[in-house]
């Protein structure tokens, strides 16, 4: 309990000192680009995927479950629904977490292990400005561009399957799901992105940072990397659905 | 007397329940070269690292140039009057020699990349590395050449004190011997002091101009460079000549 309790004050600690390292006016500009690139354009082709296909499934499978009370005529509504408020943030985010948040804690973890950290304090440079505070901004600033691609690409595979192979009419499908949607649904899921971002960002750093012990340090950083940022993920997701229904988003 | 450019007093450092630094005692004078030797697990490295605020001491006192190293922006003074060359050279891997040597320039504002690109050249040519290495990346360079670079960084802003974290290991001892030809003409032009820790003897005697022998935590013996080989201490005697027999335990 005791040793759970220090982990969670050393996280809360290092959250902080990010954050603090990211208000700071930021002399690093071209390194936070430079992992805005790595983070967020990088990270297109396997969110576009996911996201294409996990429409086109979500179309059949609401096909099929609608059609058990005569409700197939809703897979538009449901499909961008799903894609916006759910799917589309939480899988994007979890594809970075496997893809960014482990990347970054093998990176950081291999710097520490490596004396490149030291070696950024002997420089006068603080890691938390240098190192960890652009790759926060590259995460959550690119995560909500990714998400909101995802959401397009999401609602463009069921689009496919449901013209394709259930003989929808693509013009009512395309009005059906313009209508049903809202700015609150879209908003919402960029602001669960953002948060993702940070969660995903934070994690690889904090994993990295603490890493020890060579080569096998280094890959047990990257695997609770991705571990704890997919719960924090689905938690932070649970969190967020909970209030935006409160407050009607 | 002269004020010592770096003064530890009486710092200790545990790890849990193992003691590492049981009073560690060390002062360096301005344009002087102190070597610290030492077995495996002696406590060289994290008495560096405790003078330059990588880590902090338990107990004791650290001065530079009569400055107590306890705050931030006395921490930070000393940083930016200083060079440290890493056992590994920790070059950033993802920064072309270049910038990884005038990094240091780069973060100051004022300092455009092109003259931050030229000192990095012309620190280079000290180190007798030509410009063709300055656009490469470490990982395309030899762990010589590692060495050099590493060594083109310490001296880049022509810091006062240079830390030195066993140069020479991993290194063949030609290379080795050119790495130790460099320091001492790098750190002598300069007018630095220096703090190197090292278990390699050829070394020791040749870049220290005072030697000093770390065991269990503390200072055991310290005289000038050319008499370690007579030092009459026990000890000093059986880790210079590296017999298993004597007083030291070999860590095994």
């Amino acid at each position: 309990m005791l040793g759970l309790l220090g982990e969670a004050g050393r996280l809360a600690t290092f959250i902080t000192r990010v954050k603090l390292a990211a208000l700071t006016p930021w002399v690093f500009f071209g390194e936070t680009l430079k992992q805005c690139i790595r983070i967020g354009y990088f990270s297109l082709p396997v969110v576009g995927l996911t996201a294409i296909f996990t429409g086109a499934a979500l179309a059949l499978n609401i096909f099929v479950g609608g059609s058990r009370f005569n409700a197939e005529q809703f897979v538009p509504n449901i499909v961008v629904l799903g894609i916006t408020r759910e799917l589309g943030p939480v899988l994007a985010a979890l594809m970075l977490a496997g893809r960014v948040s482990a990347g970054i804690a093998a990176e950081v973890g291999t710097m520490k292990v490596t004396e490149q950290i030291d070696a950024l304090h002997t420089l006068s440079t603080s890691p938390f400005q240098y190192l960890y505070a652009p790759r926060f901004w590259a995460a959550v600033l690119t995560l909500p561009i990714l998400v909101l691609i995802a959401d397009i690409i999401g609602v463009y595979g069921g689009y496919l399957v449901a013209t394709g192979t259930l003989d929808f009419n693509g013009n009512l499908y395309i009005k059906n799901t313009m209508d049903y949607v809202t700015g609150g649904d879209v908003i919402g899921g960029l602001i669960k992105a953002a948060v993702f971002g940070g969660v995903v960002a934070l994690m690889g750093c904090y994993h990295g940072q603490n890493s020890q012990g060579g080569a096998s340090g280094v890959g047990r950083a990257a695997t609770l990397a991705v571990v704890s940022s997919a719960v924090l993920i689905f938690f932070s997701n649970f969190l967020m659905t909970t209030l935006f229904t409160r407050i009607g988003l | 007397m002269t004020q010592p450019l770096l003064q530890m007093t009486n710092v200790h450092k545990a790890f849990g329940p193992k003691k590492i630094l049981q009073g560690l005692d060390i002062d360096v004078a301005p344009g002087k070269s102190l070597v610290i030797i030492g077995g495996s697990g002696t406590g060289k490295s994290v008495s560096l690292k405790c003078a330059l605020g990588l880590m902090k001491p338990d107990e004791g006192e650290i001065l530079f140039d009569g400055e107590k190293l306890k705050k931030k922006k006395a921490r930070e003074a000393m940083l930016a009057r200083t060079g440290m060359l890493f056992q590994g050279g920790a070059l950033f891997d993802s920064l072309p020699i270049w910038q990884n040597v005038s990094f240091k320039l780069l973060g100051k504002s004022g300092t455009s990349k092109a003259d931050a690109k030229d000192h990095a050249i012309e620190t280079l040519k000290k180190v007798r590395l030509g410009s063709e290495v300055a656009d490469l990346y470490p990982a395309e360079l030899s762990g010589g050449m590692q060495k050099r670079v590493g060594l083109a960084r310490a001296i880049a802003t022509r810091p006062d004190l240079i830390f030195f974290d066993e140069p020479t290991t991993g290194l063949d001892p030609i290379t080795a011997d050119a790495i130790n030809d460099l320091i001492v003409e790098q750190v002598k032009g300069l007018g630095a002091a220096s703090v190197s820790i090292t278990h390699d003897m050829p070394s020791a005697r040749k870049i220290g101009d005072e030697i000093a022998m770390l065991y269990e935590g503390k200072i055991i013996w310290r005289g000038p460079a050319d008499t370690v080989d007579d030092s009459g201490n026990e000890y000093v005697d059986q880790f210079v000549h590296g017999r298993a027999e004597g007083p030291i335990q070999p860590a095994m």
